[in-house]
């Protein structure tokens, strides 16, 4: 792989860049993997990446029924933060979020991390306490975050309007190092990089089948025909369900649609990320300038990446009574990703009732922060069976009432 | 929009009238119940892609609760039905099966 930087942008300037390569390989699938990851989002990407990096495992296939990045990790709204209320959680997101830090000059590949800082609005007496618990948490994870008052919420959002008369602002939760990376740009960085160590990431190739003997995973039928695998990974996210009902069993899990939509392009007005739970609407600008804002799910069940327009609406109103200057853009579009909910808003990384087959799923409406994080540890869960990062997020804990309850927490959990 | 017929009211109601309710015809596992029969009705979901019993409540009209089918990944709606079945009627079944052959479901309690 040639590396990129500033000299071979210049050299590629001086040549009409005829000597840029391919990013990654289009292999056709082997007959037989050491490992198979399903999905080719960023946590399944990144689960392969560490596995080859950490654990020197690189006889890897990632198999993608559509195109890689094209799942929620393609349609999020790109919020990084740490700032969660229990330990498991904290540890796995922070680990994430200081990976982001050098991920860049990592995998050789610009994700454009920018640590804007992440505000998150208090905008009643209940949020105020919850979030001064939150900070308190915080400090002793040894995750920065501070309680801030509404002036300086002002400061930092000029464009805040701190007397709504529903909800004003009375303070809110400042994580300075949280902030926002390029979605595509974190998958095809993964898929360079692990096509660099010689995985095959196959796309278009649906996994239609899992296979066992004996209670053991030996491969997955897919519609390239069969291949087979020491041990399977499962990261499908919002599919998940479909995966275990495949291998015979079934999930904590629903599947609904998360939406959100852009505006027209305006000048930079707007530095950081601001979210606010209570009404149910978060907002940040682009590079390109574009306001990127995206609301809560929808109550029912659904895999149509198409969510209720009254969601949409309920959202844009609620940001409306907080940034007036909202009523006047102009949306450009609106999309959906099908996210994968738990019931207490945690992930699982897990061992499921087949031997040899890992999932990583419940991520629901926010772990693209978690990407990093999530490949680094998964990766450690299937190479030697457990890891620190995962223990406390497998499926027994449904079963054994240990819940990591992030839903009083946070709310919208972007 | 999706719009479900309330089967009390005959309401052809929009979606911001009602509340979604969930996976419909869980078993209601209590005291004596063995710890894998509580897990399954607290926290294991069908989540289909596909046919989906639900349950709704047309909150902003009648206020009651009934049963709808959908399909989860076309987004249509099957048909609806009062909250004493404690299954799906034949009917609706049979008008299912007609249109998706073969889809299954646990059984209903
Ligand atoms: C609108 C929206 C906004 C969001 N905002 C944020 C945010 O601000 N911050 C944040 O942290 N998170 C956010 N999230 C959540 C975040 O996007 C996801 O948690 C994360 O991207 C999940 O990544 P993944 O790799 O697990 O899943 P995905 O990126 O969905 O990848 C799963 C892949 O599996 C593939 N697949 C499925 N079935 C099969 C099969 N049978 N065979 C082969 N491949 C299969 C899919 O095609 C898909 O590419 C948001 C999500 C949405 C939808
Ligand atoms: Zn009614």
């Amino acid at each position: 792989m040639k590396r990129y930087s500033a000299f071979a942008v210049a050299r590629e300037a001086l040549r009409n860049h005829i000597g840029w390569e391919r990013a990654w390989r289009s292999p056709e699938p082997k007959r037989h993997y050491d490992v198979i990851i399903v999905g080719a989002g960023g946590h399944g990407l990144a689960t392969a990446y560490y596995l080859g990096k950490n654990f020197g495992i690189t006889n890897v296939a990632i198999l993608e029924k559509g195109w890689l990045g094209g799942g929620n990790t393609g349609r999020n709204t790109t919020i990084i933060r740490s700032n969660y209320l229990q330990d498991p959680s904290a540890a796995i997101y922070e680990k994430s979020r200081s990976l982001y830090e050098t991920l860049s000059q990592d995998l050789n590949y610009n994700v454009m991390f920018s640590p804007r800082g992440v505000i998150m609005l208090a905008q009643t007496q209940h949020e105020v306490r919850g979030y001064q618990r939150t900070a308190h948490a915080n400090a002793l994870q040894g995750v920065t975050t501070q309680f801030i008052s509404p002036s300086r919420v002002k400061e930092l959002v000029p464009i805040i309007n701190l007397s709504g008369p529903r909800y004003p602002v009375l303070g809110g939760l400042w994580q300075e190092r949280g902030g926002t990376a390029r979605h595509d740009a974190v998958a095809w960085g993964y898929a360079r990089a692990c096509s660099d160590m010689g995985m095959d990431i196959i796309q278009k190739c649906e996994v239609t089948g899992v296979r066992t003997e004996g209670g053991k995973v030996i491969g997955v039928e897919t519609s390239k025909g069969p291949i087979n695998c020491q041990k399977l990974g499962v990261v499908v996210a919002g599919h998940s369900g479909v995966l275990a009902d495949m291998a015979g069993f079934r999930l904590p899990i629903e599947s609904v649609a998360l939406q959100a939509l852009v505006s027209e392009p305006i000048k930079p007005c707007m530095d950081v990320v601001v979210m606010a739970n209570t009404v149910h609407g978060y907002m940040s600008q682009s590079d390109k300038g574009e306001m990127v804002i995206g609301g809560g799910t929808d109550g029912s069940n659904n895999y149509t990446q198409r969510g209720s327009f009254h969601h949409i609406e309920e959202t844009v109103r609620a940001l409306i009574e907080t940034f007036p200057m909202v009523s006047r853009l102009k949306m450009l579009r609106q999309w959906g990703g099908i996210v994968d909910i738990t019931g207490d808003r945690s992930p699982i990384l897990s061992k499921t009732p087949v031997e040899g087959m890992f999932i990583n799923c419940g991520w629901g409406t926010g772990g693209f922060k978690s990407i990093p994080g999530s490949g680094w540890g998964m990766a450690e869960l299937i190479a030697k069976g457990h890891s620190p990062l995962t223990d406390a997020f497998g499926l027994e804990r449904f079963h054994e009432g240990r819940f990591i309850d992030e839903s009083v927490a946070a709310g919208v959990a972007h | 929009m999706l719009t479900l017929q309330c089967p009390y009211c005959g309401v052809q109601a929009d979606e911001t009238e009602l509340s979604a309710g969930g996976e419909a015809h869980l078993t209601r596992h209590g005291p004596g119940s063995t710890e894998d029969e509580f897990h399954d009705y607290l926290f294991t979901r069908e989540n289909p892609r596909g046919v989906h019993f639900e349950r709704w409540r047309h909150t902003y009209g009648c206020g009651k609760w009934f049963h709808a089918a959908r399909d989860t990944q076309t987004l249509e709606v099957f048909g609806t039905y009062k909250a004493q079945c404690t299954e799906p009627p034949k009917e609706l079944r049979d008008a299912i099966t007609a249109k998706r052959p073969g889809w299954t479901w646990r059984e209903f309690s």
